[in-house]
């Protein structure tokens, strides 16, 4: 199997409503003046919600949220409003009907998830047993 | 900074989470979900759930206030302002319908420290209203030091 690559532009006020919808109101990620203020370029995004943006294109790849078993990621940069996420997935091999898929998500030329592991259930079609 | 390491181990309380449709349908637009089940009340039936599937990353939402307890402990006295989300690692077992209730119990996994910086790391476990496992994370976090 692939994973397709997986492109998003958040908007200027997706931290807003992912703050509604996860709870999240930390206001480097709502107020450019305070993020300035402890040294931030201004709001950054929900590290939590790039990591939803790994999550959805391994279970689009999968066929749905039931095929995501696991995801593990490390922050490692400051994802901003209004420019393009990249999420590459790359399967590195396939286990008893689990992928193991690496992933990073780059934006402006860094990665600002790395050394993120996916594992996602995709059956077992070729023991050709039935469940 | 006053070590915190003897900290590990530490459990807290349960939290109780119950799953509403609409919130899902809130994270799952906040996120740009694409999955039919998780933004439409009659694929999710057509494909046999009771009503709408959480996201994965929806674990978010229903562990958070048990992990709060711990980021807010003061007996942990983190510093918020220097925190840093360093790594987060879900392992999924059953899918979450709205109309559930998920219980979550959250502990310290570790506490270290490093190169002037605090490193901890929360575990939480959460089951549904059956008992059944459904999440469990591991939360790494870092707090600066000054």
């Amino acid at each position: 199997m692939d994973v397709p690559e997986l492109k998003v532009t958040p908007d200027r006020y997706v931290t807003y409503r992912y703050a509604g919808a996860s709870g999240d109101f930390n206001p480097i990620h709502l107020d450019d003046e305070f993020a300035r203020g402890v040294g931030l370029p201004g709001r950054i995004l929900h590290g939590l919600y790039t990591m939803a943006q790994v999550a959805r294109a391994q279970t689009e790849a999968g066929g749905g949220p039931e095929s995501l078993r696991r995801l593990r990621v490390q922050f490692r940069g400051m994802g901003v409003p209004e420019a393009e996420l990249t999420v590459r997935s790359t399967v590195t091999g396939v286990r008893e009907g689990v992928a193991h898929v690496d992933c990073v998500v780059e934006q402006n030329g860094r990665a600002i998830v790395r050394n993120a592991e996916a594992e996602i259930a995709i059956g077992e079609p070729s023991t050709g047993a039935p469940a | 900074m006053a070590s915190t390491t003897h900290q590990v181990g530490k459990r807290y309380p349960p939290t109780v989470y119950a799953v509403g449709r609409e919130k899902i349908r809130e994270f799952a637009e906040a996120t740009g979900e694409t999955a039919p089940v998780c933004l439409d009340l009659d694929a999710a039936r057509a494909a046999g759930h009771a009503d709408l599937v959480a996201p994965p990353m929806f674990a978010v939402v229903y562990q958070k206030q048990a992990v709060w307890q711990a980021l807010f402990d003061p007996e942990l006295g983190i510093d918020f302002a220097m925190l840093v989300h360093g790594g987060q690692d879900f392992r999924w077992d059953d899918l979450v319908i709205a109309g559930d209730e998920i219980t979550t119990h959250a502990s310290v996994a570790d506490i270290s420290e490093r190169a002037g910086n605090s490193f901890y790391v929360f575990e939480t476990e959460s089951v549904n209203q059956r008992g059944e496992p459904v999440c469990r994370g591991t939360w790494s976090n870092v707090v600066r030091g000054a």
